[in-house]
């Protein structure tokens, strides 16, 4: 063993292993990274699994692949380094007046990483997904380097979308920004008091908004089951603006307020702590409240204020579940929650959104209708099977979990939830001809050999 | 790969016609473990075994031999073993053991030196063999078989306890000595178990069937316990038992 070796996980801190860490600083440090038996990329590590890690083999890391070009004022396009983070992306382009497309609950997130995860936010309804607004991007494979765009070589960058690294390291990406008068949101907020009240009105009222997100309760049951608080925004105009904020605009996003420093024993969150948390967060939300005024960082990333907010679930770690079921198939949604609250599984609010169509990429994750993601602690002795109930349950409704959150899924069900996994073959067989691209969830999953 | 819940895809059996390992694996491969690699002497028993566990839900069920008399083998034992799983393995399961007979091993110099071969030599020199392996698959997790027999060693069994005593030992430093690299090792004390190893033998407080004690094994090894105990009682149990004056403690039936 040459190089010293980090023991890695995802952001839930479960299945550790050990890889060789190479962090390139340039392109030709990039390639010379991929002479290796075993490859995989990793940003920031915010994926909650093991895609960005690779047991025995070399992980590389894009955060040293750092550059921005201007903002052209016309367009809203931006090249950025694979390695910049949302969050860095943001402190430059709120001030110019461009918001980034399309953003997940956390601003810290690589651009690489973005488009690994083909990553979506509460805008999916009517935007799609983070890959919809990238224009090009430059892939280092093992076959070379490559420059690719929709039209250019549409089953390679559709091919990505989603691909969790598996097409190549990317290296460079152009997207296209959404211009923004100001860095807040004007949101309307609604409470209710079970799942068919959140449901129907998302069904019937998403269309008019461009940001729509539910927190949903998974601890309740009965009548009360799935209660939840629906929040839909748009980009507040400059003339909605008074005071201290009209002043300046376009201020943008506050950094961490705190930091989690130590790891707590496992079960400092558990059923009773975090019943009492969502009962805290349903009170506090207004019943109904309309246009008022949210800065970008408390409506898109609240979690961002508390930094290592993951240690808080302790040294067993943590799991995310979500998945994606069609407008047919919503029923899913309160079948997954039935069962979770009739288990007794311990979990914060649900996050609930309605899907737009899907893009082309095989592997990318939302497809039209319903999406469901909650935050479980690893431990309830019961939580292996029920999360085993419900992939079938979602399987058979056609279904599908995101891979930027599994930590779990078996070969079988990730063959059926993705039945087109195999349209990436030949795109495989032509930039990594010798498989050495590879992560311990493709080989966990089966879309790589297991050793 | 193990998941998130430790569960492991393929496991390799040292000693793979042991009962309760065996019971072990079958309700890991009604989870997500498919491949197995059982390494063993007895080739009909072995057979027998390959069966159940496909029956059980593991798709690929290799069979390596093994001859745990010769310590030296270990090394080229654990490397086979590995090969057949596909070049990597999530967990080892190391389950090798002789119970042999007190009254004669005694007074048998060869009887103990075969004893100390098979439940300690050949054991550890696997170890030895496993830890640059597993290291290098940068993951994996070994759960090794100790006894309660070995937690305070017995007049009625002292030749077997003390294989395990010294087992026991050397797997708790062995798991210190891996732990940073996210290496898992576990020690697993089960009590009197019925089984063919201890067939025709009188039953003693706390004894459990194999089946009793793979559920308990299966959940420890979910756990992050370093000793699994089956049953769970015995930790309790033991705690008092290890501190037994030596004259109380000599006359422990059994």
């Amino acid at each position: 063993m040459s190089s010293p070796r980090e023991l890695l996980t995802g952001w839930g801190n479960t299945a550790p292993s050990l890889a060789v860490v190479e962090r390139p600083r340039s392109d030709s440090e990039v390639t010379s990274a991929l002479q290796h038996d075993r490859v995989i990329a990793r940003g920031l590590g915010r994926s909650y699994g093991d895609p960005a890690q690779c047991a025995g083999g070399t992980v590389v890391s894009n955060r040293g692949l750092w550059h921005l070009s201007p903002i052209d004022p016309d367009t809203g396009l931006i090249t950025a380094g694979a390695g910049v983070s949302l969050d860095e992306l943001l402190a430059v382009s709120i001030p110019a007046g461009f918001f980034v497309p399309v953003t997940p609950g956390t601003r810290q997130v690589t651009i690489g990483g973005a488009i690994a995860a083909d990553i979506h936010g509460k805008n999916h309804h009517v935007e799609g997904s983070f890959m919809n607004h990238v224009t090009r991007l430059r892939l280092a494979t093992p076959s070379g380097d490559l420059e690719v765009t929709p039209e250019s070589d549409p089953a390679l960058f559709w091919g990505t979308a989603g691909a969790m690294g598996l097409t190549g390291i990317v290296t460079e990406a152009t997207i296209r920004l959404l211009p923004i008068e100001t860095s807040w949101v004007s949101v309307d907020t609604e409470r209710f008091e079970n799942l068919d009240g959140v449901m129907d009105a998302m069904a019937t009222g998403d269309h008019r908004y461009r940001y729509s997100v539910a927190w949903v309760d998974c601890m309740t049951s009965g009548p009360r089951l799935g209660r939840g608080v629906l929040t839909r925004g748009e980009h507040a105009t400059a003339d909605m603006l008074q005071g201290k904020a009209a002043r300046s605009p376009l201020a943008p996003p506050g950094g961490t307020l705190l930091t989690v420093p130590i790891t707590p024993p496992s079960g400092l969150l558990n059923r009773l702590s975090m019943s009492a948390f969502n009962e805290a967060w349903f009170r506090r939300a207004p019943k109904k409240a309309d246009g008022e005024l949210h800065s970008i960082g408390a409506f898109f990333h609240p979690l961002d204020g508390v930094a290592w907010w993951n240690r808080l679930h302790g040294h067993r770690g943590f799991l995310q579940y979500q998945f994606a079921v069609d407008d047919a198939h919503g029923d899913v949604v309160r079948r997954a929650i039935e069962v979770l609250s009739s288990e007794r599984v311990p979990s914060f609010l649900a996050v609930l959104k309605r899907f737009g169509p899907g893009n082309p990429g095989p592997l990318s994750f939302p497809l039209e209708g319903w999406t469901l993601a909650l935050d479980v602690p690893i431990g309830p002795p019961q939580l292996p099977s029920v999360l085993d109930r419900l992939d079938e349950m979602v399987a058979e409704a056609g279904g599908r979990l995101y891979l930027a959150k599994d930590s779990r899924l078996s070969p079988e069900m990730f063959a059926t939830m993705y039945p087109r996994a195999s349209e990436l073959d030949a795109v495989r067989h032509r930039v990594d001809p010798d498989g050495i691209l590879s992560s311990d969830l493709t080989r966990r999953i089966g879309l790589t050999p297991p050793a | 790969m193990q998941n998130a819940f430790g569960q492991p895809q393929s496991v390799l059996v040292l000693g793979g016609t042991s009962d309760i390992a065996l019971a072990v694996v079958a309700k890991l491969a009604a989870d997500r473990t498919k491949t197995v690699v059982l390494a063993g002497r007895n080739e009909e028993r072995l057979a027998a075994a390959a069966a159940t566990l496909k029956a059980a839900g593991a798709t690929t069920v290799e069979l390596v031999a093994m001859e745990a008399s010769d310590p030296s083998s270990a090394a080229a034992t654990v490397d086979a073993g590995i090969a057949a799983a596909g070049g990597s393995v999530d967990l080892v399961l190391i389950a090798v053991g002789l119970l042999g007979e007190q009254s004669t091993t005694e007074d048998d110099p060869s009887a103990t030196i075969e004893l100390f071969d098979v439940n300690l030599t050949w054991p550890a020199a696997a170890l030895a063999a496993l830890r640059t392996r597993l290291i290098a698959q940068g993951s994996g997790h070994v759960a090794v078989f100790s006894s309660v027999a070995g937690v305070r060693v017995r007049r009625a069994n002292f030749s077997y306890g003390s294989t395990k005593a010294g087992l026991d030992a050397f797997t708790i430093g062995f798991a210190d000595s891996v732990r940073s690299s996210g290496i898992k090792v576990q020690v697993i004390r089960p009590g009197f178990v019925h089984t063919k190893m201890t067939e025709g033998m009188k039953e003693i407080p706390f004894t459990t069937t194999a089946e009793v004690a793979a559920d308990n094994i299966v959940k420890g090894l979910g756990s992050s316990a370093e000793v699994i105990w089956t049953p769970p009682i015995l930790k309790a149990v033991f705690l008092v038992l290890r501190h037994l004056p030596a004259f109380a403690w000599r006359r422990m039936p059994g």
